[in-house]
């Protein structure tokens, strides 16, 4: 398999592909640390209290909580479907 | 003032027990007073690493119940002087560990110990949690490979804000990257990431560098710490860890690729020894 990689000549290097992808999901990961426990499941009920009345898909919303000095934002984005 | 360093990784089979139990001895071999506490209760297996399977009869969970004194439960180290196991229990559920108890048996230990390395078991469930919580430094065992820096980076997470020192608002847990199995060879042919691509995505600190070594397997065999085998690269490596963790300046070793041949290049291959 090395001698045909080697006559093929230059793939692109696996160990490249392994980094872009771990510094997408690290930095997802990031943004939800220090978040509360119960933001999961309250995204995961939001969902479905929206998805009562339209027709969402499950990665069409997404919620962060920040965090200033003396108050907290919860802010909630849905996309809509079009409408046709 | 003990210095207590936990041994995380979030995933298993990384290398954390196979570090625990070398930076350990290494730690007695430079004169600390060191004692290593397995926390993976139902699947111990720290005692089989130091080899000292035979000689456990109190165990962890035995002390924080109170069935046995700490003094009973703590195995001496036939190898090398300074240096004590206190191992898991094998048979109870996890729940025996508790936040209290696990408290007093490293305050207890403090008052005899310079250093006290806590392996932690695999997964962010209570053993890991327990295994941090009181840790003033934590070494983070990654290998060179996505899901392994993925959980590291998971561990991170939580040792900013679960751990005693977190949630006290003291001065954070001191991280540190040790990155194991590690094959400069690979490296080099672009199939395996970097140490620098690593340390730039954990962006913590480099305390070691063990690379892939047939000495570790070798040593895990005959229950000696693969430190004794100072021969070894991977032994020299975990001293090089150790001296760095004693606050030492000690330069980066095994991390550039071995000269091969243009055949062994073409077929791959080429593990250290």
């Amino acid at each position: 398999m090395r001698l045909l990689d080697f006559l093929k000549g230059e793939r692109k290097k696996s160990a490249s592909v392994a980094k872009e992808r771990l510094q997408i999901i690290v930095a997802h990961q990031r943004g939800q640390r220090g978040q509360p426990d119960y933001m999961p499941m309250l995204e995961q009920e939001l969902l479905e209290v929206i998805r009562r009345y339209v027709q969402v898909d499950q990665d069409a919303i997404s919620i962060s909580l920040d965090s200033d000095n003396d108050c907290s934002v919860l802010e909630l984005n849905v996309t809509l479907p079009n409408r046709d | 003032m003990a210095k207590i360093i936990v041994v995380t990784s979030g995933k298993g089979g990384v290398g954390k027990t196979t570090s625990a139990a070398a930076i350990a001895t290494g730690l007695a071999l430079r004169g600390n007073k060191t004692v290593v506490i397995d926390f993976d209760v139902g699947l111990r297996n720290l005692d089989l690493i130091m080899g000292c399977e035979r000689r456990v009869v109190y165990d962890l969970v035995n002390v924080i119940q109170g069935e046995a004194g700490l003094n009973q439960a703590l195995i001496r180290d036939k190898r090398t002087e300074n240096l004590h196991i206190l191992p898991a229990s094998q048979t109870r559920d996890k729940d025996a560990l508790t936040l209290e108890g696990v408290e007093k048996v490293l305050n207890d230990l403090a008052e005899d110990f310079d250093y006290i390395i806590c392996d932690s078991p695999a997964g962010i469930e209570r053993g890991a949690q327990l295994a941090m919580y009181f840790a003033d430094e934590a070494v983070v065992v990654t290998n060179p490979e996505v899901s392994s820096v993925r959980d590291s980076d998971r561990i991170l997470g939580l040792l900013s804000s679960k751990s005693r020192r977190a949630e006290q608002n003291r001065e954070p847990v001191k991280e540190h990257l040790l990155i194991t199995r590690y094959n400069a060879n690979r490296v080099d042919d672009g199939d395996m990431l970097n140490l620098e691509d690593i340390r730039e995505i954990l962006a913590i600190e480099l305390i070691g560098l063990i690379p892939e070594s047939e000495a570790v397997l070798r040593a895990s065999n005959q229950g000696v710490p693969v430190v004794h085998d100072d021969n070894s690269d991977a032994g020299q490596a975990y001293l090089d860890t150790v001296a760095r963790l004693m606050g030492e300046e000690v330069p980066l070793r095994f991390h550039a690729a071995q000269k091969r041949s243009l055949i062994s290049r073409m077929f791959g291959g080429g593990g250290r020894r």
